[in-house]
């Protein structure tokens, strides 16, 4: 989902996808689209020649920007999100 | 398609993870060749989503890290490749679990992974697969001296080829 920092963090195989956090495999019963992610996946680790190959996939998240980007966060903030928030609130 | 990277990241968050480089110590590339036929390879799963069989297993501790925001649980779970759905829990402060709960495939593709076991197109699946909780503090110190030694010997153990490592 962060294919640039799994990049910069040196992982050896990647493969990028552009969906939401907690979907790195797609859509909740869309096994088509899990399939797809899957066998990316098998086929860049059998098949990179190299370190640092990256693939990304050609697969649109089928759900309205606005409505997936709020989809995914947690009801509440995460303890670490509430104290950046403060912090950057009193700055 | 180039993704972006940052497409569902809140834009205040992007200096968070932008144009950090590798971890300290770890510009070098590591990499080991994939000798064998895919169809003759037993392939594992690793999904960093905080999966937990709510059973038998403790949920990875949220608490401490609601009193210690900098704080992530390092410790590891085995979930096995037939666990069924209504079994798995989600302990992960940073993300919705709703998809995930309604199928963990999105995040642990075992019985997908199964399928292309009897397909044919791996030579199999070991028997168990790997969950951890994404989010660590900054040092990885737990990571790195304790689970992901305790990862590899299993993955030894289990004789696995290959890794499929999913971020949640």
């Amino acid at each position: 989902m962060m294919p640039a920092v799994a990049e910069e963090r040196r992982a050896p195989r990647i493969v990028g996808v552009e969906f939401p956090f907690g979907h790195p495999f797609g859509m909740p019963g869309d096994k088509a689209m899990q399939r797809r992610v899957l066998e990316l996946a098998l086929r860049v680790l059998a098949g990179a020649a190299k370190f640092g190959t990256r693939v990304d996939l050609d697969v649109e998240w089928p759900v309205p920007i606005r409505d997936a980007y709020k989809a995914w966060q947690p009801n509440e903030a995460s303890p670490i999100v509430k104290k950046l928030l403060a912090t950057w609130g009193r700055a | 398609m180039i993704v972006d990277s940052y497409r569902f990241l809140p834009r205040s968050f992007r200096p968070l993870y932008e144009g950090n480089g590798p971890f300290r110590g770890e510009d070098a590339p590591v990499w080991a060749p994939f000798e064998k036929r895919l169809q003759a390879s037993r392939i594992a799963l690793l999904s960093s989503a905080g999966l937990y069989l709510k059973a038998s297993q403790q949920s990875f501790d949220l608490t401490r890290e609601q009193d210690n925001p900098e704080w992530g649980d390092p410790s590891w779970r085995s979930i096995p490749s037939n666990t069924a759905t209504s079994e798995i829990g989600v302990a992960h402060l940073h993300i919705n679990d709703e998809d995930i709960l309604a199928d963990p495939e999105i995040t642990l593709p075992a019985r997908l992974l199964e399928q292309l076991a009897a397909e044919g197109v791996v030579g199999g699946a070991t028997d168990e697969h790997l969950s951890v909780m994404g989010y660590q503090d900054r040092s990885l110190e737990g990571w790195r001296l304790q689970t992901m030694p305790q990862l590899v010997a299993t993955l030894r153990d289990r004789e696995a080829d290959g890794l499929v490592l999913a971020p949640a």
